[in-house]
């Protein structure tokens, strides 16, 4: 990737990891962890390579993005305020009454394609837009980010069955694959690793890549998954869990806990650093 | 006695799907591998390019109608009511309901009278959870021609329908002129004495039910509930002011349906003596549906007798 590109994707990013620590802190509430993994991909997906715009976003011709892991919300959010859908002074009013940014995606919400957050049913509803771009005609793509927890739900099999068989190649998900749930590990829970070979004996073509926060890889697993036809396309991220605060990395307890004011005040501190330091 | 023309609900879900697939060319119809029970193989016949089986995986089919109606399609899906209200209800409800999107589920073998298949497949609660979806209107047609009324006019509803269809071959009441209202009421016969508000297969036993208090010198006004919700709250209160009493009737648990929606109107509003007829809180079992609807009580002697009841608490 461009290094100019990168480092304002990078900027980007920490930007948006700074409104996953805001909101979470404001609501008392939230889920921070799985926000900060996959913060990178969504940056990526929404200031690179999806055909979106902030002030049409209703536009019938727009790539698609469903949330299915509907708790990383702040981290969507985040993003969709920073691309410029809705203003970055909503983040603080998270999960708070009568307010606009809901706790889990609300399709009410500007560029929310989808409303989720109970686990699984994403990706089913992103296996419908890309059926109906196919019955349309239509050049537009569809993704959808999942947890590696989430997974375990039985729906994402039988989604996986029906974009495989239906040819749905106008599909990419991502697994972000940070190796925690909320009881645990993968394995401590109930893994459903062997996750590529799943995938691929679905049907899917499958790429593995070892760091789903670095956006060389990101954007390389994406422009391959634009060429693949005749089948669905699946990107397994392996990423950290509370990625850009070194006290929440790899932290099970970091699922669905907001920092209280002096974690809010390190996190933010760290994050402030590191975006004096990427702006030089 | 002259022959009674016959014909399931679910044919006439089939005969409206066909029709608006002539005009409708963004109409897509999904069924999860009982396209030949539903009947939505009709459609699949005429239409091919536009049907989708999503096999055996309900959760999923509900997903896709969502995205495929979040994409600008008009979408039935269809399933035995068992699977489509009760095995992807958290579906329906969160991405049909919470997402507002107009989705038509087409759910077909409701109740009792599925028959020899038993209890598994009999969902007498399907009306009751689809109830508590805000913003779910739920329409269970009499006869063959309403459902065919009811399926077209569910396409123009702005937001999710449950349509609540059956597996038996029942009479025709109306005929081709018959106009469907989504939400309103209509009183098929006129009376004083007490009002049979009955929906599904039970409204042609209501209107048995009436001929044989008649013939006992009682008057009772029936009414048809093809659209349990939005419930016509207008002509349940004026039919309780007129006649004083109340018979429900429906194919579906006591519990949460016909039944209770009428309850809780008048509880609050106009307290009336009421009956309730339908399935009292048990599971169903195996046998022939016409032996079964006469066994679990829903047939016209026992309306008759609720009616009476009902009266005698004025």
């Amino acid at each position: 990737m461009d290094t100019n590109k990168k480092q304002q994707l990078k900027i980007t990013a920490t930007k948006a990891r700074m409104g996953i620590i805001e909101g979470t802190y404001n609501a008392k509430s939230g889920h921070p962890g799985g926000s900060l993994s996959i913060t990178d991909v969504l940056t990526y997906l929404y200031f690179e390579k999806m055909n979106i715009d902030p002030n049409e976003p209703d536009k019938k011709d727009r790539d698609r993005f469903v949330l299915s892991k509907g708790h990383a919300a702040p981290a969507l959010y985040s993003v969709l305020a920073l691309r410029g859908f809705f203003s970055t002074d909503e983040i603080k009013k998270l999960r708070k009454p009568n307010e606009m940014l809901q706790g889990h995606p609300s399709i009410s919400i500007p560029g929310v394609d989808m409303s989720t957050g109970s686990l699984g049913q994403g990706i089913s509803t992103a296996c419908g837009m890309a059926l109906a771009a196919k019955l349309d005609g239509a050049k537009y793509r569809v993704y959808a980010a999942l947890g590696d927890g989430e997974i375990e739900e039985g729906q994402v099999w039988e989604a996986a069955m029906f974009a495989a068989h239906k040819k749905l190649d106008n599909l990419t998900i991502v697994v972000d694959f940070n190796n925690l749930q909320i009881d645990g590990t993968l394995d401590e829970v109930n893994s459903p690793c062997p996750i590529d070979e799943k995938f691929a004996a679905f049907g899917w073509d499958v790429t593995v890549i070892d760091d789903g926060n670095d956006f060389d890889q990101i954007e390389k697993a994406f422009d391959h998954t634009s060429t693949v036809t005749g089948k669905p396309s699946v990107i397994i991220a392996k990423t950290a869990k509370g990625k850009g605060v070194s006290f929440m990395e790899n932290q099970v307890g970091w699922h669905g806990k907001a920092p209280d004011a002096a974690q809010y005040a390190d996190a933010m501190n760290e994050l402030n650093a590191k975006l004096a330091e990427l702006e030089g | 006695m002259s022959e009674v023309k016959k014909v399931a609900t679910r044919q006439g879900y089939a005969d409206g799907l066909v029709e608006l697939g002539k005009t409708n060319p963004n109409l897509v119809v999904l069924d999860a591998d009982l396209a030949a029970a539903t009947q939505t193989a009709q459609f699949k016949k005429e239409f091919p390019d536009r049907f989708f089986n999503c096999g055996i995986a309900e959760q999923n089919m509900i997903g896709v109608a969502a995205g495929l109606a979040a994409a600008g399609k008009t979408v039935f899906a269809s399933s035995f009511a068992m699977f489509a209200a009760g095995r992807a209800f958290e579906q329906v409800r969160n991405t049909l309901g919470y997402t507002n999107l107009p989705v038509n589920i087409g759910a077909t073998h409701a109740g009792i009278s599925v028959g020899e298949d038993g209890a598994t497949h009999q969902c007498n609660e399907d009306i009751a959870v689809m109830r508590t979806i805000p913003g779910m209107t739920i329409i269970n047609p009499a006869d063959a021609v309403e459902a065919k009324a009811a399926t077209i006019a569910a396409a123009k509803i702005d937001g999710p329908v449950y349509l609540r269809f059956g597996r038996l071959a029942v009479p025709v009441i109306f005929d081709e002129n018959y106009k469907f209202e989504v939400g309103k009421g209509v009183t098929l016969v006129e009376g004083t004495d007490v009002t049979i508000i009955a929906t599904g297969l039970m409204v042609e036993r209501a209107l048995a039910a009436a001929e044989l208090l008649k013939a006992e010198g009682i008057s009772a006004n029936v009414i048809n509930m093809a659209t349990i919700k939005p419930l016509d709250n207008e002509l349940v209160l004026a039919a309780a002011k007129k006649t004083g009493a109340i018979v429900t009737a429906e194919e579906h648990s006591v519990i949460g349906g016909l039944g209770s929606a009428v309850a809780e109107l008048l509880a609050e509003k106009c307290p009336t003596p009421l009956r309730r007829v339908g399935v009292e809180d048990v599971f169903g079992m195996s046998g022939p549906a016409t032996e079964l609807l006469d066994l679990f009580g829903l047939n016209a002697a026992n309306i008759c007798a609720k009616a009476k009841e009902a009266i005698a608490m004025k």
